[in-house]
């Protein structure tokens, strides 16, 4: 199994514990990443605030080399450019104007697009082509008395959700189980984590977040088990502010590859897990068998 | 002396094509079916901190009332959380059309000031065209330049916390080809017809 893998800038950055457990865990199921050569920012949801038809070319960019060096099916773990890398993908088949637009600046770089690049999420390769199956095998360690939130946020959903439901999808739960995890019910799964307002209007932005962490320490959980870096940072990095102004809502948020990384065998160091503000606790079932 | 201020607009307020306008942006068409249900509002995560809701948002676009729309703090707290598109009866693209509508702020240059979000959007776009990637951490850092240092100041934990955890980057990434991407934005800018202003 080979695919073309976009890692997007917060892999490299505020994100790169998400690479670091991608990576293996990937490699410890014999799937084969080819990092996208030369591949530049989706433009997130502020390029698209700023010039639609730019945003459209940053993006087609990326499919365009995609097409073109292969594999077609890129591996795109943030939702964000899960989502533009997507969308692009529609509005090129769906607006003339917006294809002829990108065809047009794609030419000046001597690249073309047919449309073939498919844009694929991690979840949906992990469980749909590696599948369950072949994931419960290698689980040495499995995640026992470990009650996890699946936190999917919004973007890997909406408005293109091509392998579940946009309000209540169940990928992960049904990951996380395999790995031996109780996971906890969880509502909110799917709500908002306040995205790039928790820097920029706080007061409403970090309102949002309090409400996600809250709810999973109300549904006792251990931990939250995320898909974005974004929702990951936010629920992680901003713990002093929301306590001083709500009060204390506790949880460590870590990517759901990290668990899966955890659950066969492979170490915390490996899998990035210090780079967390709030630390995951130590697994029963590991202190048990070391 | 008794304040008095007006709260409903007059029908000489509206600047008349606008909403024409922004029907014509790819994506936006639906906007004219809106039966100004409410489940948009209903839906929308942040809608208790807009000054217009979105369901009075698309009733004021599709009233013309260009000046009130773009001067709202409404479209910067869009968070495109996309929960609306999904939902709207009407099929209409609720997210895209706030997208339309940020994009004309910024290119009328009347955004609120000195609020960070479209301050955000415009750094984030010229780091990308500078350098085809985005630091994360040397992006927030001019932002908080330009918007507000004293924020800056009292982030200090986060950032020390970004450097305990190995997370604060401080050299650029960038791509190989940054000319070709220069070149192709550029590209776009020539072959994209932009809607015909309002007299």
């Amino acid at each position: 199994m080979k695919y073309s893998y976009f890692p997007g800038c917060s892999l490299k950055g505020l994100g790169r514990a998400y690479e670091e457990s991608l990576l293996p865990v990937m490699k410890h199921l014999g799937v084969e990443l080819v990092e996208l050569e030369d591949w530049n920012c989706c433009g997130a949801t502020a390029y698209m605030s700023v010039d639609e038809a730019k945003a459209g070319v940053l993006a087609a960019r990326n499919l365009a080399i995609a097409e073109k060096t292969g594999p077609q099916d890129l591996l795109t773990p943030c939702s964000a450019c899960y989502l533009v890398l997507n969308k692009t993908k529609h509005n090129i088949a769906d607006f003339p104007e917006i294809k002829d637009t990108v065809h047009h600046a794609l030419g000046v770089a001597n690249l073309t697009y047919t449309g073939a690049t498919n844009v694929r999420h991690p979840l949906d390769v992990l469980v749909h082509d590696v599948g369950l199956d072949v994931i419960k095998e290698k689980v040495v360690r499995p995640l026992k008395g470990l009650k996890v939130a699946p936190y999917y946020g919004c973007q890997l959903v909406r408005p293109y959700a091509t392998f579940d439901d946009a309000w209540n999808p169940t990928t992960m739960d049904r990951l996380l189980a395999t790995l031996g995890a109780e996971v906890v019910h969880y509502p909110l799964k799917t709500k908002c984590c306040g995205g790039s307002l928790t820097g920029t209007v706080p007061e409403a932005g970090l309102r949002l977040t309090y409400i996600l962490l809250k709810e999973a320490v109300r549904r006792g959980a251990d931990v939250i088990a995320t898909i974005c870096p974004l929702c990951q940072f936010n629920l992680d990095a901003y713990h002093d502010q929301i306590d001083r102004h709500w009060g204390p809502t506790r949880i460590a948020t870590v990517y759901f590859t990290q668990l899966m990384g955890l659950a066969f065998g492979l170490s915390p160091k490996q899998l990035g897990l210090k780079r967390n503000f709030v630390p995951m606790k130590e697994l029963p079932a590991q202190s048990a068998t070391v | 002396m008794m304040q008095i201020k007006r709260t409903i607009k007059y029908e000489a307020d509206r600047v008349r094509g606008f909403s024409k306008e922004i029907m014509n942006v790819s994506g936006c068409e639906q906007l004219q079916s809106c039966i100004q249900c409410g489940t948009c509002s209903g839906t929308c995560p942040l809608s208790i901190y807009m000054d217009f809701s979105p369901r009075q948002v698309m009733a004021l676009v599709r009233a013309d009332f260009k000046n009130e729309v773009l001067t709202s703090k409404t479209v910067w707290l869009c968070a495109s959380c996309y929960a609306c598109t999904v939902e709207c009866p009407r099929k209409i693209r609720i997210t895209d059309i706030m997208y339309a509508l940020k994009q004309r702020a910024i290119k009328e240059g009347i955004y609120p000031r000195r609020f960070a979000i479209p301050i955000l959007a415009k750094e984030f776009s010229e780091m990308v065209r500078r350098e085809g990637r985005i630091t994360e951490t040397l992006l927030v850092m001019r932002l908080f330049l330009k918007a507000n240092w004293r924020a800056a100041l009292g982030s200090w934990r986060l950032g020390l916390g970004l450097i305990r955890t190995g997370r604060f980057v401080l050299w650029q990434e960038r791509i190989e080809r940054r000319a070709e991407l220069t070149a192709m934005l550029d590209a776009a800018n020539r072959g994209n017809v932009q809607p015909k202003e309002a007299p």
